[in-house]
């Protein structure tokens, strides 16, 4: 049976892992591609780096780290943060990405998703949403939850689905931050609407929020950065919580 | 084998994420030669033909470097991934693209019964050939896809997502695998020093 899969996400920036508290104070949380070996090697399923600095600095590092990241772990890795062009994307999985995560540059332009999906294949097209729940409607932001936007996230998020995107990674920015749990009922309509898989992301504190996540939310994957960074959570352990709850894990 | 002066070739003809392939063997102790030239494929030891994106193109891709009638002739070991191995297969529904016909079997696209693409680990079992020694009964693979080898006679490992398809197959010295070895842990590691080990 597929699995449900387990992904720590290294906020990167300046070569350097990092993770935001709603996306503002950010604190270090080591070396990347060290983290990135100790998670492969602890039962992570997949894992993320989104370079948070790109949207705003710039970010020609990146390439250099994917290389490394490549080079020395054995488990599929997504890469994310201001790819803007099919050169970037191109550039990327020579460098030995598995598939990318765009955001911003596929709301300004969402052909952007036919082009990269036609060239590359869907497989390795993410597309990234972060929204926020205002006035009961889930609204979707961009640059890290700063700017608003006109799309509905469910309406967005099947846009992206038509368009070619091979997977969604939802953020939710009321949770994102708060560890307290992710958010289930957004998640549970996207998955129904879509017939790609969905990530959770927003909110992971403890191993219950995975369990709902996957329970309630019928994500497909769930997310989170400083519970694993800080060790409030191992990977292995939170994996066998999960099998004893009849979730399908790889052990 | 000599790891050392083992020629390994990865097939290079624009399609697919060979870096994660070339640096898996590299952690196996294996230098792989990336190369599209008919000689150096011609006197490879083992040969493996990677390929990730879409059919129809990928297949251009390899006729416009001569490579479609070269490989079905080849004679030494070969190993398929993914959309490589796709390819060795009769016919895709992808682009309703003509394959290589190394394995008798046709590629299908997954009901909308199940989301597609098949993204993540899942098990494969009913495994069947030395590519699989000590290699346990329902290992998790990663596996990414649209479509999917039917079961057939040449199916050498079974896998269950909406139903039971094949997710590696053999015929003679050619090998197909479904799943992602350099990108499945350590047992995708052990398949691809199997495969070095031939």
């Amino acid at each position: 049976m597929l699995t449900k899969r387990i992904i720590p996400c290294l906020d990167i920036k300046n070569g350097r892992t990092v993770k935001g508290v709603n996306f503002i104070d950010l604190k270090d949380a080591g070396d990347p591609v060290a983290l990135a070996k100790l998670y492969a090697e602890n039962g992570a399923d997949e894992l993320v780096f989104l370079d948070i600095s790109a949207t705003v600095e710039g970010r020609k590092t990146i390439f250099e780290l994917v290389l490394q990241v490549a080079e020395q772990i054995n488990i599929p890795f997504t890469v994310g943060g201001g790819i803007t062009s099919i050169d970037d994307v191109a550039k990327l999985l020579k460098c030995g990405a598995d598939k990318v995560s765009l955001n911003s540059s596929v709301i300004k332009r969402p052909d952007l998703i036919n082009e990269l999906a036609a060239k590359f294949g869907s497989q390795c097209i993410v597309v990234a949403i972060d929204a926020k729940l205002i006035d009961g409607q889930w609204m979707v932001h961009l640059a890290g939850g700063r700017i608003p936007t006109k799309w509905n996230l469910f309406h967005w998020a099947k846009e992206a689905e038509n368009r070619g995107a091979g997977e969604i990674l939802f953020t939710s920015m009321n949770n994102d931050g708060t560890k307290k749990g992710f958010a289930n009922n957004a998640l549970k309509k996207l998955s129904e609407e879509l017939n790609i898989p969905i990530i959770a992301s927003g909110g992971a504190g403890n191993p219950q929020h995975f369990i709902d996540a996957f329970q309630k939310g019928k994500a497909d994957a769930a997310l989170a950065a400083s519970v694993f960074h800080f060790g409030e959570i191992d990977i292995l352990d939170l994996k066998k919580e999960l099998k004893k709850n009849n979730i399908e894990v790889r052990l | 084998m000599n790891k050392k002066t083992l020629k390994l070739v990865i097939i290079d003809y624009g399609a697919g994420n060979i870096k994660s392939i070339q640096f898996a063997l590299k952690r196996l102790g294996v230098e792989a030669l990336l190369s599209n030239k008919p000689t150096e494929i011609l006197t490879a030891d083992k040969i493996i033909f990677p390929g990730v994106g879409e059919a129809s193109s990928a297949m251009n891709m390899l006729k416009k470097k001569g490579l479609d009638l070269l490989l079905p002739q080849l004679k030494q070991p070969v190993l398929g991934i993914c959309l490589g191995m796709q390819l060795l297969c009769n016919h895709t529904e992808e682009g309703n693209t003509k394959g290589l016909g190394v394995f008798d079997v046709s590629i299908k696209r997954f009901s909308n019964q199940v989301k597609v693409p098949q993204m993540g680990w899942n098990t494969i079992t009913n495994l069947k050939s030395k590519l699989f020694n000590g290699i346990s009964e329902n290992e998790y693979m990663y596996l990414v896809h649209s479509y999917y080898a039917e079961n057939c006679k040449d199916a050498i490992a079974l896998t269950q997502y909406s139903l039971v398809y094949a997710s590696a197959l053999q015929k003679n010295n050619f090998y197909g695998v479904q799943f992602h070895p350099e990108k499945s842990s350590l047992a995708g590691e052990k398949i691809l020093k199997n495969f070095i080990e031939l």
